[in-house]
């Protein structure tokens, strides 16, 4: 028999605007569904049969309903809403996560009622066509338009709504695969089985292993090798031998380059080489460490969570961050986080919906999913996320990028770690469950075949509430040294975490001590998965008391289940049953490395064919309202950016809070004058064309942007997030060297050290025969301390009177440029750096805002010097006159390459007269001019060749064009 | 003797930090304390002479922003916090903390008003500055009809009543502390320097007896020029507003101490 509940509905008054439900009736109606009438929305609960009415009714009003703008429906178990057939119930399938249900669940014991742990306390979404309406086609159509198939499911109101069951228990006895016989095909059929994802080479090191052991390996244990060999984990493909080739566009071989680990010799060398006092911790732990003074240390990691996203943007995003948030409490021994930074690629505005791939959802829900996925996650753990963009090509429609990132400090004490044999290994945090398993392997079609199971919990759903809770209890724990070593649970779950921490010396674990949100999981499972929100401790057995006590105040379930060993074996028992035996050797050190091709073919790139006509007026509008260069503001203030209070050099700046800003800049500790500048840059449109210039271009930006903000380019660390097609394709593999050769390059000559990075290899997807690869994306991410965050530039416009000036030098070169694709200008030269003088440049500029002498600062990036005047215009109230004929490399050059080209390494400056000179000597080696004039001229952009005004813009027109609040 | 602050935290409060970073700027002495530790021992209220609330999502603000933590303190804290009152202290809650006070009844404190806080004319998150216009109820913290800079940081800030003409019972009474305005400094229900939608443009509430206070918008984000907007160039004022704000919360607790001080 089913189960019953109570169900409880709570709609607005009809007084009230319900902007929820008048999106549903937008989103009906773009789906085929339109409706003449109105959708109002509403919120439903199911409650435990066994409550009584008067219970019931005084939870509806005094917990669940909003008294003022809230009416309640109560039906009795059982029973369904007669009227509901034009209303559409949308719930999460069994076994999706639901915070609030549990939210809900706990609030009830403030009403002295009894709910058992397996009587149901679920939610659900309601959507109410107010008149006639086909109820088949509500279904049909809201299923997909209204609610995500992948978590959840929908029905008519008018049907009676049963909880989901509770999984019965099962069995799961010791389980052995037959190994040491298999022939090569039996070998890939059970890593496909099994969905190890470990090819014919390692499942051969494995067999040869077990042949040696003179036993059969258990379930448990090839699944811990699978995870612990995984690409996610171990960077085979990076960390291997690569053999490169390079070739001219006539197909003549150039050169050649083997490398025995392609990481090593590029990225970790040029780190190695620099190896400054002031980096504190690289690629060792979960995020590289730099100082920030001599005491505090600035912690920082991206990661990509890309095919996660795809499936769900919303979860997917949600749980990006949330990873990456507890790779900085997992740092050290934890730094507190305070600013996260998100970067999405995704498809054109305007791609045609009947070109999506199918299994796809449109580049539109996909933004909106992420964005939202972030908001909610990033503002309910109170992290300001202050540095971003949003990246448009139809290159990621089928495969949509999703970068999360996370900064946090740490005091310099506390940023080595060190597990002592007889710590406990604790886990707290959040329940385990069968979230993540194999990543997104398990399809929702196969999710409804087992519906007695709970497989749909392969998508994960983020819980930021447990999150923070964990998070209060770390920084405490970690500054009364309850713990002597953590890491975080990610991606292979217990399974990575116990395996890297007890690496150096071995580790013992009982399975069936893990907290579980639901009976019926095996051994194997409770090991592997990835549920969110949970970390990994090592707590000597003298303060578990302690450890106990901080996590019941806050109520963070606090677990032990097991012991860090000195036996250098991984031990794994199941009710005390030893399912699992492994040298940490083996399982760390054995991982054959398969040795790749790699193949680049230079493209016939000619210089580019600017028209040497003045351009049309409307380019600059056009670029302004460019994906690249539209305003993003929109997205800015659904995260709250602010939150901690250290939000100094804002994303938005200038009065209107409507001018884009280049990097953030950020105080961890408000008592100090010290802060962090934040920088991204990204250029797949250039990399496309030329891999190792989009690359430098991406670093030089990312570098710009903090010494822009009042970073110190001295002090100024890298981060690499390299997302490329499958690199097992020489070509796609042959532009990533080449990227991998441009972080060397630009790391050794910006003196910039990488301290941090990531990975993601697969990213490609079937268009009938043919496999795409997304566009070479490398996402170089920079920091840099503020020594005093009241010296900091903004972009707009300050003073009138003020002089404009330009540092660096244009070139020609526009491949991959706004202007290029505006223009239909063929493909390209690309820019580069100038490696010989760009730092000198750098140093300059910082020397001069250190010196207080610079007013205002904009770097010059998309769109080039037009988009960037512009910008600096539109984030103030005031007007300016430039001159393109003092524009250094302006001679002899189209005005649309002076207006609209994209060299790196250059700025706008505005600098009050008193200080021209005092800046005109530290720029004496340097191409620069001085090239107009702040003027109060109502907002006026006046662009001049000489005395000749080329054109003029108002503000008005600038922010229209802009997409910013007007 | 500095006034003292006890600052309440529980699950998904998390504005504490900067919060009692403001409190102390202005001069007070801040403790923090956990709800589980609060509830044990109510009466700890007692040795204070403020109780704050800070923002955040408090229980992931499911069931409704600051609903749990509300139906907490009424269940374990209301008792105490009116006797708090009545003894002279002060209740201040900002943002979901402002929520909470709502959605417990201590806010606006007269019969006849049933307010609520539900989701912006937007139905999105709302960070931006926003101008606020003290009335002149708020007048013993900040001078009337001047304006408090203050960041708004919520989704579900918008200020509703049963019954429209309830703005004007509010303002009879005064129990409006704060309204949005615009550039001019006159008072506005418009997007976006309303964020919300907010009914009369009401960014804050105050009980008759001017000690209890709550607020959407963060003044403690309002420290110094380099947290304005356009860091300090003059559309913002100056940056040093929020710091005046607690001043003046806890200037009958300043003057006391001194009082103290000199009798002693």
């Amino acid at each position: 028999m089913e189960t019953q509940a109570w169900r409880i509905e709570l709609e607005l008054d009809p007084s009230r605007p319900d902007p929820v439900g008048d999106s549903a009736r937008s989103a009906l109606s773009h789906r085929g569904l339109p409706i003449e009438h109105k959708v109002r929305s509403g919120r439903g609960f199911l409650l435990p049969a066994s409550l009584s009415r008067a219970d019931v009714d005084r939870i509806a009003s005094q917990l669940l309903a909003d008294p003022v703008t809230e009416r309640v429906k109560v039906f009795e178990p059982g029973q369904a809403d007669s009227k509901g057939g034009t209303t559409l119930l949308v719930r999460r399938l069994p076994g999706v996560a639901d915070p609030e249900a549990d939210s809900a669940r706990r609030a009830l014991s403030l009403f002295d009622v009894k709910v058992a742990a397996a009587d149901p306390v679920q939610c659900f979404r309601i959507f109410r066509v107010e008149g006639e309406i086909n109820s088949d086609e509500l279904v049909r159509i809201g299923s997909r338009a209204l609610a995500n198939p992948t978590i959840e499911s929908a029905a008519l109101g008018d049907q009676p709504v049963h909880p989901h069951p509770v999984p019965s228990l099962r069995k799961f006895p010791r389980m052995e695969v037959a190994l040491r016989e298999a022939d090569d095909v039996r070998l890939d059929l059970v890593s496909k089985e099994m969905s190890l994802a470990l090819s014919t080479l390692e499942m051969r090191a494995i067999q040869e292993f077990y042949v040696a052991e003179g036993r059969e390996p258990t379930d448990i244990e090839l699944e811990t090798l699978a995870q612990t060999w995984s690409e996610h984990c171990k960077h085979k493909t990076l960390t291997g031998p690569v053999c490169f080739r390079e070739f001219a566009a006539d197909g003549e071989l150039i050169r050649e380059r083997n490398f025995a680990n392609l990481l090593k010799e590029t990225v970790f060398d040029a780190t190695r080489k620099l190896s400054p006092e002031w980096c504190w911790s690289v690629f060792k732990d979960n995020a590289g460490v730099i100082a920030m003074t001599d005491e505090i240390g600035i912690a920082i990691k991206v990661e990509t969570h890309n095919h996660p996203s795809a499936l769900d943007p919303y979860g997917g995003a949600g749980t990006g961050i949330g990873g990456v948030i507890r790779d900085i409490l997992g740092t050290g021994l934890g730094a507190r986080p305070f600013a996260a930074i998100d970067v999405f690629c995704v498809g054109p505005k305007d791609f045609p919906r009947d070109q999506i791939p199918p299994g796809t959802l449109h580049p539109d829900r996909v933004l909106e999913g992420v964005i939202a996925g972030v908001r909610d996650y990033g503002n309910r753990m109170g992290i300001p996320t202050v540095a971003g963009t949003v990246i448009r090509h139809p290159g990621y429609v089928a495969n949509p990028l999703v970068f999360a990132g996370c900064v946090g400090e740490i005091p310099r004490d506390k940023v080595e770690k060190l597990v002592s044999p007889g710590d406990r290994i604790v886990s707290i945090g959040g329940r385990t469950g069968r979230d993540g398993i194999h990543g997104a392997t398990f399809s929702s079609e196969a999710l409804h075949e087992e519906s007695d199971t709970i497989d749909s919990t392969a998508v994960q759903i983020g819980d930021p509430i447990t999150e923070k809770k964990v998070l209060d209890v770390m920084i405490q724990a970690r500054d009364r040294d309850l713990f002597s070593a953590v890491t975080d649970c990610g991606a292979g779950g217990f399974s990575s975490a116990v395996g890297e921490m007890g690496e150096d010396c071995g580790a013992e674990v009982e399975l069936a001590s893990a907290p579980l949100k639901y009976p019926g999981l095996s051994y194997w499972e409770v090991w592997i998965s990835e549920a969110q929100e949970r970390m990994v401790l090592a707590v000597p057995p003298a303060k578990l008391k302690e450890m106990h006590q901080l996590c019941d105040l806050h109520e963070v379930e606090c677990t032990e289940i097991g012991t860090f060993t000195d036996t250098g074996r991984l031990k794994l028992t199941w009710h005390g049953d030893v399912v699992g035996d492994l040298p940490m050797e083996f399982l760390h050190g054995a991982v054959p490395q398969p040795s790749r091709k790699a193949d680049s073919h230079r493209l016939p790139l000619q210089a580019t064919a600017w028209a040497q006509e003045v351009p049309e007026r409307d380019l600059l509008l056009k670029a302004l309202a460019h994906p690249s260069c539209e305003s993003k503001e929109w997205v800015v203030r659904q995260y709250d950016h602010e939150v901690q209070g250290g939000t100094v050099v804002k994303p938005y700046q200038g009065p209107y809070g409507r001018g884009p800003g280049d990097g953030t800049v950020v105080k961890p500790r408000l008592d100090l004058k010290n802060g962090v500048a934040i920088g991204c840059g990204i250029a797949p449109s250039m990399a496309l064309l030329d891999s190792y210039a989009g690359t430098a271009c991406a670093i030089d930006e990312a570098i710009r942007n903090v010494v822009a903000a009042g970073g110190n380019p001295n002090r100024t660390a890298l981060l690499d997030n390299f997302c490329w097609g499958d690199c097992r394709k020489p070509d796609r593999l042959g532009s990533l060297v080449l990227a991998a050769e441009a972080c060397y390059d630009a790391s050794i000559a910006y003196g910039a050290p990488f301290v941090s990075g990531k990975d993601s290899l697969n990213n490609e997807y079937r268009v009938g025969d043919e496999e795409t690869a997304i566009p070479p994306t490398l996402l170089a991410t920079a920091i840099a301390p503020v020594n005093d965050t009241k010296r900091c530039p903004t972009t707009p416009l300050k003073k009138a009177g003020n002089v404009l000036l330009s540092l660096g030098v244009t070139h020609t070169a526009g491949g991959g440029s706004v202007a290029a694709e505006i223009l239909g200008l063929e493909d390209s030269e690309v820019p580069r750096p100038d490696f010989s003088t760009a730092p000198a440049l750098f140093d300059a500029l910082y020397q001069a805002i250190q010196s207080g002498y610079v007013a205002s600062c904009h770097d010059l990036s998309e769109g080039g010097l037009a988009v960037g005047l512009a910008e600096m215009v539109l984030g103030s109230n005031l007007g300016c006159r430039v001159d393109l004929q003092r524009i250094p490399g302006a001679d002899d050059m189209p005005v649309s390459a002076t207006l609209f080209a994209e060299t790196p390494t250059r700025f706008v400056l505005e600098i009050s007269l008193d200080h021209l000179e005092a800046v005109a000597e530290l720029f004496r080696t340097l191409p620069w001019s001085t090239v107009g004039e702040v003027q109060d001229n109502g907002g006026k952009l006046l662009i001049h060749s000489g005395d000749d005004l080329l054109h003029q813009y108002t503000i008005t027109e600038l922010l229209h064009a802009n997409g910013a609040s007007a | 003797m500095k006034p003292k602050v006890l600052q309440l935290f529980a699950a998904g409060i998390n504005c504490d930090r900067e919060l009692a970073f403001a409190f102390r700027c202005a001069g007070a002495e801040v403790e923090e304390i956990h709800i589980r530790e609060l509830i044990q021992n109510p009466d700890r209220i007692l040795d204070y002479q403020l109780f704050a609330i800070p923002g955040g999502f408090t229980y992931g603000d499911d069931l409704g922003a600051g609903r749990i933590l509300s139906v907490e303190v009424v269940a374990f804290l209301r008792d105490t916090l009116l006797k708090f009152h009545q003894q002279g202290g002060t209740i201040f809650g900002v943002c979901n903390g402002f929520q909470v006070l709502v959605k417990a009844g201590l806010l606006p404190g007269i019969d006849g008003v049933d307010v609520s806080l539900s989701w912006n004319d937007t139905h999105r998150f709302e960070c931006r500055w926003s101008r606020l216009l003290v009335d002149p109820a708020l007048g013993h913290v900040l001078p009337a009809n001047s304006i408090l800079p203050a960041g708004s940081a919520h989704a579900e800030g918008k200020l509703v009543l049963a019954h429209p003409e309830q703005a004007q019972t509010l303002a009879d009474a005064d129990c409006i502390a704060l309204r949005y305005a615009n550039l001019d400094g006159e008072a506005t229900e418009e997007y976006p320097d309303c964020p919300s939608g907010s009914e009369a443009g009401i960014a804050g509430l105050i009980s008759p007896s001017g000690r209890i206070l709550g607020l959407m918008p963060h003044p403690e984000r309002c420290l110094s020029e380099q947290s304005l907007p356009d860091r300090g160039f003059g559309a913002w004022g100056e940056g040093n507003t929020g710091i005046d704000f607690f001043r003046g919360l806890l200037s009958r607790y300043l003057s006391q101490a001194e009082t103290t001080v000199a009798s002693s």
